[in-house]
């Protein structure tokens, strides 16, 4: 079967090409956590822990044992499919994860959807009429999506719109405290409430979203729109596309089966760039919005030293990474056929 | 209960009792009534067991609106800034009554006899010493508490029947009693706990990290960390008055322009623990509580290790250079109370107390040049990166003052996880601000940990032959013992003499509300829900 099927022995092949890197996370994640400054067990000790006391939570921690122990006990965990038990939260870091991990997805996606939805039209249209209003409409949205960052963008939306015009809803985290969570099914508030077929949970659930996606999405359009226009420009001004105007064939036919279709290689490398790079930015979006997201949890971690869920934390985006390169290297073939698999 | 209660069974709660809730219909906040109040804060509850390693401060709550202790402290009002609970006066809780042996050294108390824990169990006295047993074995921040009240070994407590509980002390305390009404020895079902237990978890601090057994005011209804926790009322609480609000739910908002755009519209009744800043500008139209911090003083510490800092003449050229004033504006906004310009007389007890040092550049030149160290030396002053609210405009104004006396200061700013282990376990840091608070308000208990070689708080490595005696004479002494004012009194003009912590304000604690009243605070410095009311 797999002879027959050149697509899936590639993705095979590159999933497993993934194992290094995923071994060299581990390591790399393990020593660097050990690295940060501050000592776990005096933190967790509580506040008028004395050294009796430290020693106690040190051993309880198993920061005691020399550091390859540790490691050992680590990995073994990691086999069973254990991520450890995190601290600050005092809970297993997998289950950490996977509350947190689709709510960060959640708004990220719903952000990007906005975001290329607003910004793809937008670049072509500023390659298309260059120097035109469009243009100039692009490069002001492109330079406020930059400059501003996203914690400002985050608090002046609330005030317009739910301090100053009461518009939106309070800035509860994903759900306002008169709903009820769906049953975790995706973890997807969107998601799991049309499931369960609840739609005024859905509701609540979008309400809730509209903002705190609109602040990441302003944020997120600007190298997007940016690129979409560099590439449709060049796209545009190719041989191929002169020869199909030579040839007599109608503006749009040119415009998106060639041009368009020709721009959309960058524009879709950008999009994986753009949502590594959104999750990150997510931190100061999920703390405006209460949003309890993967980025807050990473740097309440960090800021304590909570090993394992650090570790966690690493360990799932470089997961998440993998299989984000994956995909985008599908989309290629998908959107350009000379690319082909066998090629790498 | 945690997040694992389904939707099916949280509704029947729901629906169960006396009337529907406004969860699933929205409803404005004004027609909430008496039924549900909002509280923000920006902490996370990391646990529902206050025992538990690892357990963070704002979790303290849990174990004060789900649990019971023995007793509890009254309720006084503080001028202008609503109420605090009274050290002075201790009430009973889950006590009825309680007596002292004549040598002071056996506690016997009696239960109250209609007291039951949520699953409608009598709550006996061996609930109580199980409970006891626990906090004095798990180790941790739970055992040095209980060490702090002369509670240190299970053999000390004994259930002499089901309502009769009783304490043996290895010598009379004034200590002990009021150790009793802080959150950290409340009483489990130990039934209901041991059934959880296992052979590697004897204490059951699995099953009690999620899943609270208590007689308190409040059960738990929902907890999904990092996010809220919703409190339903017990009806059948004897502890105290039952309270107005049937359901409380707390929101954790971590940015604190969010938690004040909130509580400004109103959409939440109580922003509890909020900044300085926010607390000065909502003071005119919000009901704001500023209480003084009971026993806590940000300081300046000079640390004794350092060489200059040994002279007496340097660490009062400081204290005479520190620029009081604007820091009480800058870094609290005048929210506390000022702890600078009083007098050099010492005739009371009262700490925290004003110095007799204020800001005086000429003294502080003199006291520079008699000292051995007239052309001034470099020194930096750490400040912690998760304090930097008030540490970061404290040590800008101290270090263009001390520029002034020539010693010129660098700042270094330490990450919070590091900021322990350097200022008060390694006590390593030349000059560095620190904010000790104790939740036992005596000037002992606060010189104990503060004063005393080697002791946590003592990050200036301070060693004083006197103050080690007085501490220990005064500890576990009466305060109505005559010997225990003239010894207090002594032990505060060796400190302020000596200047190992160089006081420069009482700071507040900030809680908010529009459209709840009843806010009180507490040593703890955790939101007390079971007083609240809507309005």
């Amino acid at each position: 079967m797999l002879a027959s099927s050149p697509r899936l022995r590639a993705v095979l092949m590159r999933l497993a090409q993934a194992i290094p890197v995923v071994i060299g996370v581990v390591v790399i994640s393990f020593l660097l956590t050990r690295a940060l400054p501050g000592d776990p067990a005096v933190y967790f000790a509580g506040v008028a822990a004395d050294e009796a006391s430290i020693e106690q939570t040190r051993v309880a921690m198993g920061l005691d044992k020399p550091l390859p122990v540790q490691f050992v006990h680590y990995v073994g965990d990691l086999l069973q499919g254990d991520l450890g038990q995190s601290l600050s939260s005092g809970r297993p870091v997998a289950t950490d994860l996977a509350n947190r991990l689709p709510a960060s997805l959640e708004l990220t996606l719903t952000a990007l959807i906005l975001a290329v939805i607003t910004a793809v039209p937008l670049g072509v249209l500023a390659a298309t009429r260059p120097g035109t209003w469009v243009d100039h409409l692009c490069r002001v949205v492109v330079t406020a999506g930059v400059s501003l960052p996203t914690f400002f963008t985050g608090i002046l939306l609330i005030y317009i719109f739910y301090y100053l015009a009461g518009i939106a809803p309070s800035p509860l985290g994903r759900l306002d405290f008169i709903y009820l969570s769906p049953d975790h099914v995706t973890g997807f508030y969107l998601i799991d409430a049309a499931l369960m077929g609840d739609w005024e949970t859905w509701r609540g659930a979008a309400k809730q979203l509209v903002l705190p996606a609109a602040t990441l999405a302003l944020f997120t359009l600007a190298p997007i729109a940016r690129m979409t226009r560099a590439a449709m420009l060049t796209a545009l001004s190719s041989d191929f596309i002169r020869t199909a105007r030579a040839a007599g064939l109608s503006k749009s036919v040119v415009l998106y089966r060639y041009a368009f279709r020709n721009a959309l290689l960058p524009v879709v490398t950008t999009l994986g760039m753009v949502f590594s790079f959104a999750l990150g930015a997510n931190v100061l979006v999920e703390k405006v919005f209460a949003w309890p997201g993967i980025g807050s949890y990473a740097v309440e971690a960090l800021v304590v030293s909570d090993y394992a869920a650090v570790q966690g934390f690493v360990l799932v985006m470089a997961l998440l990474f993998v299989v984000l390169n994956l995909v985008i290297d599908l989309l290629y073939t998908a959107i350009d056929p000379r690319i082909g698999f066998e090629a790498r | 209960m945690t997040d694992q209660t389904s939707r099916r069974r949280f509704l029947k709660m729901g629906a169960a009792s006396a009337s529907m809730l406004p969860f699933l219909r929205a409803l404005p906040a004004s027609a909430q009534g008496n039924e549900t109040l909002v509280v923000v804060t920006g902490a996370t509850i990391n646990s529902l067991d206050l025992h538990r390693t690892g357990t963070s401060r704002a979790s303290y709550q849990v174990g004060i609106n789900c649990y019971d202790r023995l007793l509890t402290f009254g309720t006084k009002e503080v001028p202008g800034n609503g109420l605090s609970y009274d050290y002075t006066v201790v009430e009973p809780e889950l006590a009825e009554s309680w007596t002292e042996s004549d040598d002071g050294m056996t506690l016997t108390f009696k239960l109250k006899p209609n007291a039951t824990f949520w699953d409608g169990r009598k709550v006996t006295a061996a609930d109580v010493k199980w409970s006891f047993d626990r906090a004095v074995s798990v180790g941790g921040f739970p055992t040095v508490q209980m060490k702090a009240g002369g509670l240190e070994r299970p053999e000390q407590f004994i259930a002499e029947d089901d309502e009769t509980f009783v304490i043996k002390l290895d010598r009379p305390s004034k200590l002990t009693i009021p150790d009793l009404a802080v959150p950290v020895p409340y009483i489990i079902n130990s039934v209901e706990a041991l059934a959880n237990a296992t052979e590697d978890d004897p204490w059951a601090l699995e099953y009690l990290h999620t899943t609270p057994a208590g007689s308190g005011a409040y059960k738990v209804a929902r907890w999904n960390p990092g996010e809220q926790l919703v409190y339903e009322r017990n009806d059948d609480w004897v502890g105290g008055p039952l309270p107005a609000v049937r359901r409380v739910i707390i929101r954790e908002v971590p940015s604190p322009a969010t938690r004040r755009a909130l509580i400004e519209r109103g959409d939440v009744q109580v922003a509890f623990d909020i900044p300085d800043k926010d607390a000065a500008e909502l003071a005119d139209s919000l009901d704001v509580f500023s209480t003084p911090v009971e026993n806590c003083i940000h300081c300046l510490c000079p640390n004794f290790e350092f060489e200059p800092f040994q002279d007496a003449d340097v660490r009062k050229a400081i204290a005479y250079a520190v620029p009081y004033e604007a820091i009480f504006q800058a870094a609290a906004f005048e929210r506390g109370l000022p702890l600078w310009g009083g007098s050099e007389e010492i005739t009371d007890t009262a700490w925290p107390r004003k110095t007799h040092y204020y800001t005086d550049l000429d003294k502080a030149k003199e006291h520079m040049a008699k000292s051995a160290h007239a052309d001034g030396f470099d020194v930096p002053l750490s400040i912690s990166l998760d304090l930097a609210s008030w540490m970061e405009p404290t040590a800008l104004l101290v270090q263009e003052a001390l520029g002034e006396i020539g010693i010129n200061v660098t700042i270094e700013k330490i990450p919070g996880a590091n900021w322990r282990t350097a200022v008060l376990v390694e006590k390593r840091l030349p000059l560095h601000l620190e904010n000790f608070g104790g939740w036992l308000n005596t000037p002992d208990y606060y010189f104990f940990w503060a004063y005393k070689d080697g002791h946590l708080f003592n990050s200036s490595n301070y060693r004083n032959e006197e103050i080690e005696a007085l501490v220990d004479a005064t500890l576990h002494m009466s305060m109505d013992d005559p010997e225990y004012a003239p010894q207090i009194q002594r032990m505060f003009e060796i400190a302020l003499d000596e200047l190992p912590r160089i006081p420069l304000y009482q700071p507040a604690l900030n809680v908010a509300t529009n459209g709840a009243e009843g806010y009180e605070f507490w040593f703890h410095r955790q939101l007390d829900v079971r007083l609240l009311k809507a309005v």
